[in-house]
């Protein structure tokens, strides 16, 4: 497991993106799963800096990584005050489809194989998530 | 690559090509701005073509998603053009396509309006 701490910026945003996909392509997941992965972990680390840490730079964001030969597994914590995923509104929902924002987990849902999103003690939140490399067809 | 918008007018229609990526922090906002640009100067046929677009995050869907509202409140209308397979993906999971009008022909799409 490699643990990286990340500033609470679009710089660690592109910083933790960038770190992440270099493992992806080492273990060889092709051109359309990387671009879930980079789309999933960016989503992520932007809810853990802009809405967990709300840019504060004396917090950071945490990300741990984990290669297998068959999936690539990250956490990204941060230092905030906690997120109820069940309390965002349905982006599906009716009516709510012409709301400006809360997709970003509908996205990292539909993008990755598993996905869990749980408060961390004291405070904050762990995102987790599983890509898993599927044999060439 | 940071998103790179060039406006045409084609007929009554003003179509914007954009290209690069559609991310906070990378354009969107830039998007935003030029689309109150052009409605409040009275350009509110909107045609935008995403053909060299491939990646657009959740802040780049809010972005379209309130032009879109901003353009049909002012009595216009902001159609898509050449979604890249990544942006129709996109739009499928968000179901934003239903939502949208989304063409692959430029003459077809600047005919509907």
């Amino acid at each position: 497991m490699q643990t990286v701490t990340l500033d609470s910026s679009l710089e660690g945003v592109d910083q933790g993106e960038a770190l992440i996909l270099d493992a992806a392509r080492r273990l060889g997941f092709d051109e359309d799963a990387l671009h879930e992965i980079g789309v999933s972990v960016r989503e992520s680390l932007v809810n853990a800096v802009a809405h967990g840490n709300r840019f504060n730079a004396k917090k950071k964001v945490h990300l741990m990584l984990s290669e297998e030969p068959d999936k690539l597994c990250i956490e990204i914590a941060d230092e905030g005050a906690g997120f109820d995923a069940d309390a965002v509104p349905d982006p599906l929902g009716e009516g709510n489809l012409l709301r400006q924002s809360g997709r970003g987990l509908l996205m990292i849902r539909a993008f990755m194989d598993e996905v869990s999103v749980t408060r961390r003690e004291p405070s904050g939140t762990l995102v987790r998530m599983v890509k898993l490399r599927r044999p060439a067809a | 690559m940071s998103l790179k918008l060039s406006i045409r007018q084609v007929g009554d229609v003003t179509v914007i090509d954009a290209a690069g990526r559609m991310t906070l922090g990378e354009g969107s906002s830039d998007f935003r701005d030029k689309i109150k640009e052009l409605t409040a100067s009275g350009n509110k046929r909107i045609l935008l073509n995403l053909g060299e677009v491939n990646y657009i995050d959740s802040s780049g869907i809010g972005e379209l998603v309130s032009s879109f509202t901003s353009v049909s409140t002012a009595g216009g209308a902001l159609k898509l053009l050449n979604l890249t397979k990544r942006v129709q993906d996109l739009l499928q999971i968000t179901k934003l396509y239903t939502v949208f009008e989304v063409f692959d022909d430029e003459t077809s799409a600047i005919r509907s309006f």
